[in-house]
């Protein structure tokens, strides 16, 4: 007898999710942020139907406003994994103009949350695989690996099944539609150390480098793309070279970078457990309306 | 154990040889445990606890924490480890459903699952889902109070849903002064019970969770007595169930069939239980079919071996007929196959279990009707009583018979969780009402084989010269069901077709005149009078019904027990307000008055049709012009 590893056991349940969401939905789709969590996502769909490529396309709810390494390995790993790559980019927030500085939260409400909403609708997908774990935060313990959507995509918190054994109940009216979290169980560390473990490609913010940074609000953040956050800000900010990497990726402006001389993986892991603050803490997201923040914007349909 | 056993993340390792701990770190095996007990207890200090200590708590947590500790705590100026997990207090305010919230940590040699089921009202439901996946149960103890009835609860609900590791951890040491007696006695009451329960075997351990007395190392200072493991050592060393189950026949639940190409066919699924090589032969249940294994097929190359928990995609040397639903497993060990067994079942839902009604059963990669009929009994969680029982409310737990649809692949529970276990769904809300653990097949199912007749269905019918039919009319009191199904079979007849009309004068009175208009016994006047239409159906008959049968499960329960296309809907649309004007027998007017209870329409839910094949009504159509439509439909009939 042989015990299996923790991250064959977080691997083979994956898989087994995926397979379960493939077999009862009609049309499924996997959500791709392009961050290390999708990435490992993805990755597990290739194992999980392999030889054939996964059977369902990728969808990125696109912001305009993500790093340009992100958009680069985006296409990439569409391509080499062999799937569609859907890309949806909410026409109103477009039109309007819609960034960051100067909208704050309306700017994720009208990129991800309406934009995620109309491209499940456009595509009708009834069911969306996101990389979405449950150590992330306090109020993702309790989150079921099925989360079930209203047909206008509502979350109802008294509405969520019982999950039994490895039994997940599919079951939905028509129109209505399913979050499916094929990590619930991983941890950051985990991730990691799969990442490590199978070779995965991520987006190299991940890995520290020297890069143009400038400071905003007390936080630091990457010059990415100089010309347009001037555009906003009226001012071009001051820009200092600094040896910095991303602990999550979101959208340029939002997402807070480390100082850190971590360039490869084992340093990486190496820091974030000697580190000591948690992971969300660089992600501006998190930190208007406080703790329950995250269960509200679940409620209105952003993850 | 020596004091040196630290079973704690090294920070030197991970500064000095990062790479040596990685290597360390990829051979972790995982423990999945529930904790059992309450805010009391001292369960979320505990937790708080071990996930402090194994440094999963970062230094802005910590520092919250520790303002928290000070502003809310109820430990004076010392950090109050059950904030860390008690974030689910404010959300049972907002009225947010609590069931489990799963809390992760590590050692250096393991990677834990802890499910932590807060709240008293939702216990059992809670419960039952945190302890199915777990591995082993902390049930804890206030040392302040001892065995209460609750312990006796949480012990009979980790026996039932098969957890064989029980850690008794008796907390709160320090309030007692460490003192061994009342631990000892503590111990001694448990094992009355524990045996009564059926728990052959548990490891009890004094602990403070708040103190953090044989957390990580053991003994203690403040135990010197205690000659047992500390709790992270114990949960390091506990064997693993899924590690355990390769010792069992192999077992794989197919859940999708792979076809890449032409000349690919692959199963993919998890393998529940054994071992799996080329060359191996394996038995496709419930078919029966025979064949070899060719490859154990995965993304990093087809592997020698699959053992129990992995996630793989076999191949076999025939082109045998193999699908989602189906097990494959060792040919000379197969499982059991029956439409009939016995199953302790958990009710979950805030509607009561129907029994007769037909619900989802999904075990493994299977998907069936299934009925169960009225519990033998209902078992009182707190004192193991059985109760009577008609139904299952709620948190209930009580023994019943079910009959699927068809005949599933199963094992018993005690054998099996993968196969064992099933969860109820309901046809209409789709919710999880109940979860299952199958006892025993009824032998009954292999013992009552169908007679094969001379003389089948399609004999009946070519000798009548026509096709059967079930029309099953449906719609309120005084719509004019009857009326309508009466006339169909007077021109029916004058085409020479043979029909039988069953309505509530010829059945109510005889077949059904045990049932009255309970919710259960409406249920069950529609089922007989569904088998019975069916028999008629074989016999060649068009059969007509005029039922109200207000509820669609069970008319779809009756359109499942037909081949396809035998049933037809007939929904008599006349709208409430016409027919309760009409009041042909003066129920309505009882009914409004309160004198007749449960009356379609008034008190009780009509739920329409949704797609019924035929639709009239009684308003623009008068009943003739109704039976004429109704049978241009169903022609030729032949």
């Amino acid at each position: 007898m042989r015990n299996l590893t923790h991250l064959e056991r977080l691997e083979a349940e994956s898989i087994h999710i995926m397979r379960e969401v493939v077999a009862e939905a009609e049309k499924p789709v996997m959500l791709y942020s392009v961050g290390k969590d999708s990435a490992v996502m993805l990755h597990l769909a290739k194992k999980a139907f392999y030889p054939s490529p996964p059977p369902f396309p990728l969808l990125h709810v696109d912001t305009t406003w993500k790093f340009k390494a992100m958009y680069d390995l985006r296409e990439k790993s569409a391509e080499e994994a062999g799937m569609d790559l859907l890309i949806h980019q909410n026409p109103e927030a477009k039109e309007r103009g819609v960034n960051p500085f100067d909208h704050g939260p309306l700017h994720t409400d009208m990129w991800k949350t309406e934009g995620l909403k109309q491209a499940l609708d456009k595509y009708g997908f009834d069911a969306a695989f996101g990389g979405a774990r449950r150590d992330e935060e306090k109020s993702r313990a309790k989150e079921r690996v099925f989360s079930f959507r209203t047909a206008t995509h509502g979350w109802n918190p008294k509405n969520q099944r019982p999950e039994l054994w490895n039994l997940y109940n599919a079951r939905k009216a028509k129109g209505e539609s399913i979050r499916v979290f094929p990590l619930s169980n991983w941890t950051e560390l985990d991730i990691w150390q799969y990442i490590h473990l199978e070779n995965i490609e991520i987006v190299p913010l991940y890995y520290s480098a020297k890069r143009p940074t400038f400071e905003y609000e007390g936080g630091l953040f990457m010059a990415d793309d100089i010309e347009r956050i001037e555009k906003v800000l009226g001012h071009r900010p001051e820009i200092t070279e600094k040896s910095i990497r991303f602990r999550t990726l979101g959208c340029f402006p939002l997402t807070g970078a480390v100082e850190s001389e971590a360039a490869t993986l084992p340093e990486i892991i190496q820091e974030m457990l000697l580190t000591t603050t948690s992971e969300r803490q660089g992600r501006v997201i998190d930190k208007d309306g406080g703790d329950a923040s995250m269960e509200k914007k679940k409620q209105e349909g952003y993850f | 154990m020596s004091d040196q056993d630290s079973s704690f993340q090294t920070d030197t390792l991970i500064a000095e040889d990062i790479d040596a701990y990685l290597e360390k770190h990829q051979h972790k095996t995982m423990l999945r445990f529930i904790t059992c007990g309450s805010v009391d207890d001292g369960k979320s200090t505990l937790i708080g606890r071990l996930l402090y200590d194994a440094k999963m708590i970062f230094e802005d947590q910590l520092s919250a924490l520790e303002s928290d500790s000070k502003r809310v705590g109820t430990q004076g100026q010392d950090i109050d480890f059950a904030l860390l997990v008690d974030g689910l207090a404010a959300e049972r305010e907002q009225g947010i459903t609590i069931d489990v919230a799963y809390r992760f940590f590590a050692t250096e040699n393991r990677k834990f699952i802890v499910a932590d089921c807060p709240g008293h009202e939702q216990y059992t439901r809670n419960m039952v889902t945190g302890a199915s996946t777990a591995d082993l149960a902390v049930i804890l103890i206030d040392a302040r109070k001892g065995v209460l009835q609750q312990t006796r609860r949480h012990s009979y609900l980790c026996h039932l849903l098969g957890i064989s590791n029980i850690v008794l951890a008796v907390n709160k040491m320090d309030l007692v002064d460490y003192d061994q007696a009342t631990f000892d006695a503590i111990v001694e009451d448990y094992a009355a019970f524990a045996k009564e329960v059926g728990i052959d075997s548990f490891t009890a351990m004094p602990i403070s969770g708040f103190k953090g007395d044989n957390i990580t190392i053991a003994p203690s200072p403040n135990t010197p007595w205690y000659e047992g493991p500390a709790l992270i050592q114990h949960l390091e060393a506990v064997e693993i169930a899924n590690t355990a189950a390769q010792e069992g026949p192999f077992r794989m639940p197919v859940q999708w069939v792979n076809r890449p190409n032409l000349d690919y066919r692959g199963f993919s699924g998890q393998i529940a239980s054994g071992s799996i090589k080329p060359g191996d032969t394996v038995r496709i249940v419930p078919a029966g079919k025979t064949s070899t294994i060719k490859s154990v097929t995965t993304f990093d190359g087809d592997l020698e071996e699959g053992i129990a928990g992995q996630s793989v995609t076999l191949t076999l040397a025939d082109e045998v007929d193999c699908s989602r639903g189906d097990v494959i497993s060792a040919a000379d060990d197969p499982p059991e196959a029956s439409d009939q067994f016995r199953a302790t079942i958990v009710w979950m839902d805030e509607t009561a279990m129907k029994p007769g009604r037909g619900y989802w059963l999904k075990l493994g990669s299977q998907m069936v009707t299934a009925t169960v009929q009225q519990p033998e009994y209902e078992i009182d969680v707190n004192t193991l009583d059985h109760l009577a029982a008609k139904t299952l409310e709620l948190n209930a737990i009580g023994v019943a018979e079910f009959a699927t649809d068809r005949p599933i692949t199963f094992e018993p529970y005690a054998k099996s969780r993968q196969l064992g276990g099933f969860i109820l769904i309901d046809k209409f809300t789709n919710a999880t009402v109940g979860a299952g653990m199958i006892d025993f097949s009824l032998r009954r199912a292999q013992n009552v084989h169908w007679q094969p007749t001379t003389i089948n269905r399609e004999d009946h019918a070519s000798l009548k010269n026509q096709t059967p039919r079930v029309l099953w009319f449906t719609g309120l009191s005084g719509s004019g069901k009857s009326t309508i199904a009466n006339e169909v079979e007077k021109q029916l007849a004058l085409m020479n077709r043979h029909t039988f009309l069953l309505d509530g004068d010829n059945v109510r009175h005889g077949l059904n005149k045990d049932l009255g208009f309970t919710e259960t016994d409406r249920i069950e006047n529609i089922r007989r009078i569904g088998e019975v239409a069916k028999l008629m159906a074989d016999a060649g008959l068009i059969v007509l019904t005029a039922f109200i049968s207000p509820f669609r499960a069970e008319r779809r329960m009756v359109r499942d027990m037909l081949p396809e296309g035998e049933f037809i809907e007939v929904f008599v649309d006349t709208p409430l307000e016409v027919a309760e004007a009409r009041d042909v027998k003066g129920l309505y007017k009882k009914a409004r008055s309160g004198e007749l209870k449960n009356f379609t329409g008034i008190d009780s839910p009509y739920e329409a049709p949704e797609e019924p094949e035929i639709r009239v009504n009684t308003v623009d159509m008068t009943p003739v012009e109704a039976a004429e439509y109704i049978i241009r439909q169903i022609l030729p009939l032949k």
